[in-house]
């Protein structure tokens, strides 16, 4: 794979947009994670002097404070930390159940495919929002759940392109010449199918990731996401919406903060896919 | 002297949704130990489903019934696990194709080491020296740096010593090799052709030869099975097929081959017509339809495959080709009623 490898990393070098896309992720990764050690107010500690003030670089709140008085700069640091945790973390649950399951179904076929395809189904016509409200009311708010329910349906995708693939792998020849040679199931599944497999998936792997950033965002702002006093990108520009018109930047803090990270991931993944896929070239 | 792969009454049929066809119709064939037995026919003669169906690798709409037996035991719809036991050890196969019969994304000293990691339980750095040992055998140049490289950075010719070597690499009592050679240019054709006849003296293993070029098996097969519409229409000896074709059909193909000595600017015989649908119901002989000697017996009766010693019409008591061929392994047969004389 070296020389791939090496042909990706030459084309997405080429490709501008990509690499500004990949130092915008990688410079707010950074912000989100060392951020904090550089900014002397906590995210929860209440600056009872300055509530609501306006973002000035001159005053110890750089982007602002909220109506309780705390820091803006902080809050969107944390909410910015616990967006990217939810998207990378739920977009690897995702990878992993997703390939497991769907080359599975995809190399053993048959009955066995059928079966665990009609699964996804099920739980694809799923809707999505009821299902969470539903866990909601039943086990109560708790962050969990919201990796519990955008897992419940995040892998789905993903299973159904490995599947494709799969299928398309397991009429190849090497797949044959690999069964001719006394390799079991499994091993073939491991060391012969995933592997070829992989290229599309982590495509769609880093087009995940904002996806569900922008879904968690979007649960947290219906309130039925992450909670106070702990915040994400969601939860703050919910809290913004409120004060709009008093303390626009509230809302366009955070608010900015989302709409960059997600075109730079957007603008990323579109950079990966083009360089990983030879046959565009 | 028992035979290592005994294949008796094999019938292969495929189901399709409104029908069944069959690719393989009731073949009975034996290969010897260290014995090269060559299978010729063109595309869709079934000569390729025979020993897929051997191999357990037949599609999964695909039936087989009569009997594969090989060092004795039934291998037939035996189980993955008993199977794995003996392909890639005992029984290999090398693919048509080496362009796509090797995965991509492994190196070759991994995929090769991979076969004696699996069958032998050798360790991996074991397996790695006797992978290299396995190129250097297989005459492929620089071994040591070809044990780290993808399959995509070698020569197809290279790619296919590559495989064969692989199928070498536990010692096996028998490779199948289908159609070695055609997914290759001719000269490397002939270079292949030269190492299995080199491997087959040293490793002395016994080969099973798929192709539908009778050039290509010459000079490497000691024996040829000619199969038409899935059936074997002429069993002989490789120089006695060549000297005296007994079939119509290996007659006509012998016919099809150019020479260098005749005259140069001649059309090259054809064969006319096309060989049979496998659908088609077959009461006669198959090649009847394209037969220059077909009579009105041979649309009706289907000839069975006997010997051909004598020209005489033994059609009723004629050998049906089973186990007794098993022991006459060598002999001449042809399933014609009306065979070329000698």
């Amino acid at each position: 794979m070296s020389g791939l490898l090496d042909d990706a990393v030459r084309r997405l070098r080429s490709n501008p947009g990509a690499m500004w896309a990949m130092f915008v992720v990688a410079g707010l990764v950074a912000l989100a994670l060392f951020g904090p050690w550089f900014n002397p107010n906590g995210s929860e500690t209440l600056d009872w002097l300055h509530v609501a003030s306006r973002p000035a670089l001159q005053s110890a709140h750089w982007f602002g404070t909220d109506r309780l008085g705390r820091d803006l700069f902080a809050r969107t640091l944390e909410g910015t930390r616990v967006s990217l945790a939810v998207g990378v973390v739920a977009s690897a649950v995702s990878l992993a159940v997703g390939i497991g399951y769907g080359a599975v179904a995809g190399y053993v076929g048959g009955r066995t495919d059928h079966v665990m395809m009609r699964v996804i189904e099920i739980l694809s016509g799923l809707p999505l929002i009821f299902f969470v409200i539903f866990l909601t009311v039943v086990f109560g708010r708790s962050e969990y759940l919201l990796f519990l329910a955008i897992g419940a349906v995040g892998w789905l995708t993903m299973a159904r392109i490995v599947r494709g693939q799969t299928l398309s792998i397991r009429r190849r020849e090497f797949i044959e010449a690999a069964v001719a040679s006394g390799a079991g199931t499994a091993r073939i599944i491991v060391k012969h199918v995933i592997p070829n497999v992989i290229g599309p998936v982590v495509v769609y792997a880093t087009l995940t990731v904002p996806q569900i950033i922008m879904f968690e965002s979007f649960l947290s702002f219906l309130g039925l996401g992450i909670q106070e006093p702990h915040a994400s990108l969601g939860t703050l520009i919910a809290e913004g919406a409120g004060e709009m018109e008093a303390a626009p930047w509230i809302l366009l803090v955070p608010g900015g903060f989302l709409a960059v990270l997600l075109l730079a991931l957007n603008i990323f993944g579109d950079g990966l896919r083009d360089a990983l896929d030879v046959k565009e070239r | 002297m028992a035979p290592i792969l005994s294949i008796d009454d094999l019938t292969v049929s495929f189901s399709q949704p409104d029908r069944s066809i069959s690719a393989v119709r009731q073949v009975s064939l034996a290969v010897a130990a260290r014995e090269c037995v060559a299978v010729v026919g063109e595309s869709g003669s079934g000569k390729t489903q025979i020993f897929m169906a051997a191999m357990g690798l037949l599609e999964g709409n695909a039936t087989a019934q009569g009997s594969v037996r090989f060092e004795g035991s039934e291998i037939l719809g035996a189980q993955a696990p008993q199977l794995n036991r003996i392909r890639g050890s005992k029984l290999t196969m090398v693919f048509q194709d080496p362009m796509t019969s090797l995965t991509p994304h492994l190196k070759i000293g991994i995929q090769l080491a991979e076969v004696l990691v699996c069958h032998t339980g050798r360790s991996w750095s074991e397996a790695r020296i006797a992978a290299r040992r396995m190129l250097e055998r297989v005459r492929v140049p620089d071994p040591a740096r070809r044990l780290n490289q993808y399959p995509h950075e070698l020569s197809g010719g290279l790619r296919q010593r590559v495989t064969i070597g692989m199928s070498l690499l536990c010692e096996p009592l028998l490779v199948i090799a289908d159609e070695p050679t055609t997914a290759l240019d001719v000269t490397v054709q002939a270079q292949i052709i030269d190492l299995l006849r080199a491997m087959r003296e040293e490793v002395g293993m016994a080969l099973v030869l798929i192709s539908h070029d009778l050039g290509v098996v010459a000079g490497l097969a000691d024996r040829i099975l000619v199969m038409y519409a899935g059936r074997i229409v002429e069993s002989a000896d490789s120089a006695e097929l060549f000297r005296d074709p007994r079939h119509p059909y290996t007659g006509a193909l012998l016919k099809c081959i150019p020479t260098l000595s005749g005259p140069s600017l001649a059309r090259l015989p054809t064969l006319p017509g096309q060989p049979p649908q496998p659908e088609d119901s077959l009461d006669g002989c198959a090649f009847a339809p394209r037969c220059p000697r077909a009579a009105e017996r041979c649309r009706t009766e289907r000839p069975l495959l006997r010997e051909a010693g004598n020209a005489g019409d033994r059609g009723s008591n004629g050998i049906e080709s089973g186990s007794s061929a098993i022991e006459n392994g060598g002999a001449r047969r042809v399933a014609c009623h009306f065979p070329l004389s000698p």
